[in-house]
């Protein structure tokens, strides 16, 4: 039977409908879920109320990373430091009893494995490509990197898919970002990502998947899939993918939860048939020209608040939208900034490299490549580097990139979400300003008062090294 | 879930575009392990500015908030929804909301509705005069003294479940035999993907 094109997303989504009700509302089953300690406490409690079970424990794992400290989590003699925030302790606490009394895989924090829950999925090969993935965190749109189906979720949704292992939910429409061409020297995944945000608005996604397609995302590593996917929730879609190939398959093969041997070949085979028909329809179509992007850096507190970083702190009045110039003064009154200034003269005193975005070994040896016999600049007060997990950090260390980081003054940090969210000890002053490798600059995002400047690795080092906002490709 | 059939009274004329879900509940609060008492820490940092729309005893107890584009944008923090739930809001009007917070809002018996822009300023006018504004999910309409009458849509499924106060885990596990079904279909054609942390 010949059935009409459909795209990546309608591929991956018709294979998991459970049932369709009446109202058009499907459910849908859900192949992996990825647990953390801060959005899963509730969704345990109400299990525990309700006396339900975890229908599926072994399509579970679970990992803290968003409360815990990034300094060192052994003493002298080999044993766990305590978090000496109660609260995070507490969180810390239910978690690891939470996950073994329901029967969860469950990495602790002092484990080689342990990292962002979007770093070890997969590094676990736990992430697969043509898979749904959940968790309950936005930037689960980050595995769509493999080919996989995978978004943010709430509380009750994590509830929900523990006890049946499937959710109820409206399917989106699909939407094309296509980039032809070739990134130039000094443009990076990030700065691509941050281009498109900033060209489709903070809702330009709303409703919609995102399937990025074309000879850019062809050509990049998973690593540099994984950033593009996982800031697809910063453009308001729900998730974000890249069809999976011979790179994606190369990158998973022999991971310790990816499917072995003969199963291995079955699974290939299946994987190669997620491509968009060709004719297939997009609800919405963005194209782009590799050509035109930049190194990008945000100036406000929206994630498409984006300027080439030749670019000038943008004038309220230049907006043609009325909510947007009344955005763009709140914004700029927050980060201190004054229309026309050029970007690279926003001095910064602070350097964040890290977080699910931009953590994996591809990105550190970006930014070290830049910091190699080089120094930050003496107003730089804090430059910390967060391994996205244990066994990044260790491949780091392998390399020599440890070494480089401390020699440019960097921090060398133990693997979580660190300073990308203001939760764990890592922040960042009131009224100072920081170039991040994170996903997000919104008011107080880092810290009460402080100011986030959205970069890549590379453009995060090049910061450092002058003490300000600055272009990369004129350092290398 | 608390039910929801109708709501009335005064508004919170918030009107701004992308709020997020930091702004509706920054990440120090989401320590807690519990759903309760996150009203405390809602819109902090809007709060600390004199003069707020919140802390204007005009809106006091207002069970609706009306803002701009893309409301609860970001994190997908069900805490924004328990931190509105807690300050008594009940509906939040928008032109448009992220799709992870309207999910988390429905299952916590907030009704988010969306009206075109045009629409939104003229309630944003009518609650800062201090009008009373009335949702009806029953009849799907946003209503003001002024004679104003604004339809709005809701998905079926939820309009449903917010009108009963149904628990979709409930639901769902009545239906634990079309699942387990599913389940047999893809252990027998693709049994690794049912191994997970397994394998």
């Amino acid at each position: 039977m010949a059935s009409r094109p459909r795209t990546l997303y309608e591929k991956i989504w018709d294979a998991h409908v459970v049932e369709t009700r009446e109202d058009g509302t499907a459910l849908v089953y859900i192949d992996r879920h990825l647990v953390h300690e801060v959005t899963s406490p509730q969704a345990f409690e109400a299990l525990r109320i309700a006396g339900r079970t975890v229908r599926r424990p072994e399509l579970t794992l679970a990992v803290p990373d968003h409360n815990l400290p990034t300094t060192p989590r052994l003493d002298s003699r080999g044993l766990p430091i305590p978090i000496a925030d109660p609260e995070s302790a507490a969180q810390l606490a239910a978690l690891e009893a939470n996950a073994p009394a329901f029967g969860i895989r469950y990495i602790p924090a002092t484990a080689k494995e342990q990292g962002i829950v979007h770093v070890v999925g997969p590094e676990q090969g736990f992430s697969l490509p043509g898979t749904t993935i959940v968790c309950g965190d936005s930037h689960t749109a980050c595995h769509g990197g493999l080919g996989a189906l995978a978004f943010g979720i709430g509380t009750s949704e994590v509830e929900h898919v523990l006890a049946t292992q499937t959710l109820l939910l409206q399917q989106s429409k699909p939407m094309e970002v296509r980039v032809e061409g070739a990134l130039g020297p000094g443009v990076s995944a990030k700065d691509l990502i941050l281009h498109i945000i900033g060209r489709i608005g903070a809702a330009g996604g709303t409703g919609y998947v995102i399937e990025y397609r074309g000879a850019v995302f062809e050509a990049m590593s998973v690593e540099e899939r994984l950033t593009v996917c996982n800031m697809s929730i910063e453009a308001g879609a729900r998730a974000g993918l890249i069809a999976p190939d011979d790179v994606t398959f190369a990158y998973l093969r022999g991971r310790p939860m990816a499917p072995q041997g003969a199963e291995w070949d079955a699974a290939v085979a299946y994987w190669r048939t997620l491509r968009t028909d060709e004719g297939a329809v997009f609800a919405k179509s963005v194209v782009i020209d590799a050509a035109d992007v930049e190194p990008s850096v945000t100036w406000g507190t929206s994630p498409e608040d984006v300027v080439p970083i030749g670019g000038r702190v943008p004038h309220p009045e230049d907006f043609a939208d009325e909510s947007k110039r009344v955005a763009a003064k709140k914004s700029l009154d927050y980060m201190g900034l004054t229309p026309g200034t050029p970007m690279t003269e926003v001095a910064i005193e602070n350097v964040f490299i890290g977080s699910c975005t931009n953590s994996r070994i591809e990105d550190l040896r970006a930014a070290a490549a830049v910091l190699k016999g080089r120094r930050k600049a003496d107003n730089v007060r804090w430059a910390i580097v967060v391994p996205g997990s244990g066994l990044v950090k260790a491949q780091a260390e392998e390399e020599g990139l440890d070494r480089i980081f401390t020699e440019a003054g960097f921090e060398w940090r133990e693997p979580g979400c660190s300073a990308c969210l203001g939760m764990n000890p890592d922040k960042v002053p009131p009224g100072e300003r920081c170039a991040s490798t994170s996903n997000r600059n919104f008011v107080g995002r880092q810290g009460p008062g402080a100011r986030t400047h959205l970069v890549s690795p590379a453009m995060a080092a090049a910061a450092a090294v002058t003490g300000r906002l600055a272009d990369v490709r004129e350092l290398v | 879930m608390q039910p929801l059939t109708r709501a009335q009274g005064r508004a919170i004329p918030l009107g701004l575009k992308n709020v997020d879900t930091d702004i509706i509940i920054p990440a120090r609060w989401l320590k807690t392990i519990s759903r309760e008492g996150l009203g405390q820490g809602a819109f902090e940092t809007i709060r600390a500015e004199p003069g707020n729309v919140f802390d204007d005893p005009a809106y006091a107890g207002a069970p609706i908030l009306i803002a701009g584009d893309n409301f609860g944008c970001g994190s997908s923090r069900e805490h924004a929804a328990w931190a509105l739930a807690d300050l008594g809001i009940r509906v939040v009007i928008a032109p448009s909301f992220s799709d992870i917070f309207s999910g988390n809002a429905v299952k916590n018996g907030i009704l988010p509705v969306v009206l075109p822009q045009d629409a939104v300023d003229r309630l944003l006018d009518a609650a800062r005069e201090g009008l009373e504004i009335s949702v009806d999910l029953e009849a799907q309409t946003v209503t003001t003294p002024y004679q104003d009458r604004f339809a709005f849509t809701l998905d079926p499924f939820r309009r449903h479940c917010l009108l009963n106060g149904l628990d979709e885990v409930g639901l769902t596990m009545a239906r634990g035999e079309a699942i387990a079904a599913f389940e047999a279909q893809r252990t027998a054609a693709r049994p690794w993907l049912m191994r997970g942390t397994a394998a």
